[in-house]
């Protein structure tokens, strides 16, 4: 059994304009210690993912049409809110893309740690401030004692990301699931950040969720990869395969249209168009308007996930030839 | 090749209250200090570095959009630091910018025709069917339909609003374009078709740019020259293979370094090998003495503390300041 189990999973918008749906009949599983790549650009359908298996999206206008989520043996879809909140935090924690709207300005990093502690255990105060401590230092506070009562604002960007993953982590979190933890900062804080979750997943052996749209980052972090696209899964892939031989189009586009230190060329090779709203998604294969590759057919039904491999899937009736 | 722009010695200081409530005094912010630059008639210079270094104040000082604290600015071979009222309209025809947020930039109650006709009403056209043709052709130009004329910025997409942006920075033909961030807010799909478009146009109109980003692999891909800018000082100019198969300053080799690595094999390697960056940029508000990147160098000396480098040219067209390269 996998730590996490996503089946069928389709989730719902109601809108003024009538209901989309956000992830449409996703399936997929994450074992423990496992790092699993979530790939896909904005509107992709990956952080509506994640928000549902936090439970966090308001119900209504969301709501889970199919499917089921279980994380360590119990469906998550169905539980009441008392037991999710025992869920979170111990079970299943998250961190954002935008540590400085996720933080409490009015409270300082030290109460917004040990207020973490405190719903999950009961702790005496000096307990509660030294494990605090003690999870600042290993996501690299320095002066973590000192930096207790600072606020958020007198951290900069890498810093408060740091305390983000403190907040995640102080609970020992079997999953962690992190949506685009990287994208708002500068290289040099993002290279520290990811080789600070990579040491965290080794010292801790929980599981990780990455959510993000950069291709390096997965080629740094990820021991399997899903590609999102319009809502549903398009390829997945363990991340060497993934990188060797893509074979979803959409894939190949998303690691050819990234100019990288190495490779030169004149131009660069861009996906034309962009991403279909939900509300005017072309039928068939959604991908088929911007795809170089298509057919007539490819109009006629949503492709189903092909296996090629052992765990090795792509949703395409036109594979192009490598 | 003839230097288009050039700055020499420019300085930006913003002058920040600091101290407490009685005891309140001014410090200068210094986001530009004594930086000398130039750009050649016809290439990309590529100008990175992290937040806060001083990349955008840079690329406004150049264009007249900031009046500079200090040093002067030449543009075309005139002095145009201190130019005012219509010396100055004239000269800005010439020098035009794009802006990151394509949501931020754009008027949302013009339409697409009102704002990119404004930089002509403003340089004294009137509304007619020739400034309209202007528009229209220039519309096709950047790859946006006849129709969306008439459309309001919200009914399109982040690519094609910056296209929008695009198109209004070049209706007035400049020769030198500050592209501040275009892409860093896009898609990574819809970057490569921006970038390619910054390229046909250049190629087209005949265009300067300045292009300013913090993803160092769009700038490779798109620059001639590449200057790597830390806490408000240029640290190294080259051209761009020089820049990246050898990297002078220590800074520019962290910045390399720090690059996600584009396939999982080289990750093991890139972990091993890699000197990362430690700790965050100072404040500008009270830069480090000496060499301003001595408090994250891995290889700072007594020297970089006390003593502030100067700017050597190792190799032809290679500029770097420190101590030790």
């Amino acid at each position: 059994m996998s730590l996490l189990e996503v089946r069928n999973l389709t989730t719902a918008f109601q809108t003024g304009r009538g209901e989309i749906t956000a992830v449409e009949d996703v399936s997929f599983d994450l074992n423990e210690g496992e790092i699993l790549g979530i790939v896909g650009e904005s509107g992709s359908g990956k952080s509506v993912t994640a928000l549902t298996i936090m439970g966090l999206l308001p119900r209504p206008p969301a709501r889970v049409a199919t499917g089921s989520v279980h994380f360590a043996g119990e469906n998550l879809t169905n539980l009441s809110d008392s037991r999710m909140q025992h869920i979170r935090g111990p079970g299943i924690a998250m961190v954002f893309q935008e540590p400085m709207t996720s933080l409490n300005p009015v409270f300082t990093i030290g109460d917004q740690i040990m207020e973490t502690i405190a719903a999950h255990e009961r702790l005496p105060q000096r307990a509660l401030f030294a494990r605090a401590v003690e999870m600042l230092e290993k996501v690299g506070i320095a002066s973590a004692a000192t930096r207790m009562a600072d606020y958020p604002h007198q951290l900069s960007g890498g810093q408060r990301q740091r305390v983000m993953l403190a907040i995640a982590l102080v609970c020992r979190p079997k999953l962690l699931i992190a949506d685009e933890p990287t994208t708002a900062l500068d290289v040099t804080i993002q290279a520290q950040i990811l080789d600070l979750l990579l040491d965290l997943r080794d010292e801790f052996g929980m599981a990780i969720m990455l959510i993000t749209h950069n291709m390096g980052v997965i080629a740094e972090t990820a021991d399997r990869v899903i590609v999102m696209y319009a809502g549903r899964i398009v390829e997945e892939a363990p991340v060497a395969t993934l990188f060797d031989s893509p074979r979803h189009p959409y894939t190949r586009g998303l690691l050819e249209c990234v100019p990288s230190l190495i490779t030169e060329r004149d131009r660069l090779i861009a996906i034309p168009g962009t991403l279909p709203e939900p509300i005017r998604r072309p039928p068939g294969c959604r991908f088929a308007p911007r795809c170089r590759f298509a057919q007539p057919d490819c109009a006629a039904g949503i492709p189903p996930l092909l296996r090629l491999a052992p765990g090795h899937t792509a949703a395409c009736i036109h594979i192009p030839e490598q | 090749m003839t230097v288009l722009i050039e700055a020499t010695g420019v300085s930006k200081h913003y002058p920040v209250e600091t101290g407490g409530m009685f005891r309140r005094t001014t410090t200068p912010l210094r986001a530009v200090d004594n930086v000398s630059l130039s750009v050649e008639e016809g290439e990309t210079l590529g100008l990175v570095g992290e937040s806060g270094c001083g990349k955008s104040t840079l690329g406004r000082l150049l264009i007249r959009l900031l009046p500079a604290t200090a040093g002067n600015i030449r543009f075309g071979g005139t002095d145009i630091t201190a130019l005012g009222g219509q010396p100055l309209r004239n000269v800005r025809r010439s020098m035009q910018i794009v802006f990151q947020d394509p949501y931020g930039a754009l008027n949302p109650r013009m339409t697409v025709e009102d704002i990119v006709m404004e930089p002509l009403l403003i340089h004294g056209a009137k509304p007619n069917a020739d400034s309209r043709a202007q528009v229209s052709d220039m519309l096709s130009r950047v790859g946006l339909p006849a129709r969306a004329l008439e459309r309001f910025p919200h009914e399109f997409s982040g690519g094609q609003r910056q296209r929008i942006g695009i198109a209004r920075a070049l209706i007035l033909r400049p020769r030198f374009v500050v592209c501040d961030e275009p892409v860093s807010a896009l898609d990574v799909s819809v970057q490569a078709q921006i970038v390619n478009l910054l390229q046909d146009l250049q190629a087209e109109l005949g265009l300067t740019y300045l292009f300013i980003a913090h993803d160092l692999g769009v700038v490779k891909h798109i620059s001639t020259r590449v200057a790597v800018m830390y806490l408000g000082k240029i640290v190294e100019v080259a051209e761009k293979r020089a820049l990246y198969a050898e990297p002078r300053h220590p800074y520019t080799r962290g910045l390399i370094a720090s690059v996600p690595v584009t396939h999982p094999s080289q990750r093991a390697r890139g972990r091993a090998e890699r000197q990362r960056l430690e700790g965050d940029i100072p404040s500008a508000l009270n830069p480090p003495s000496g060499c301003r990147f001595h408090t994250r160098c891995p290889l700072v000396q007594p020297i970089c503390r006390e003593q502030e480098p100067a700017t050597r040219e190792p190799a032809a067209g290679h500029l770097v300041a420190c101590h030790l390269a």
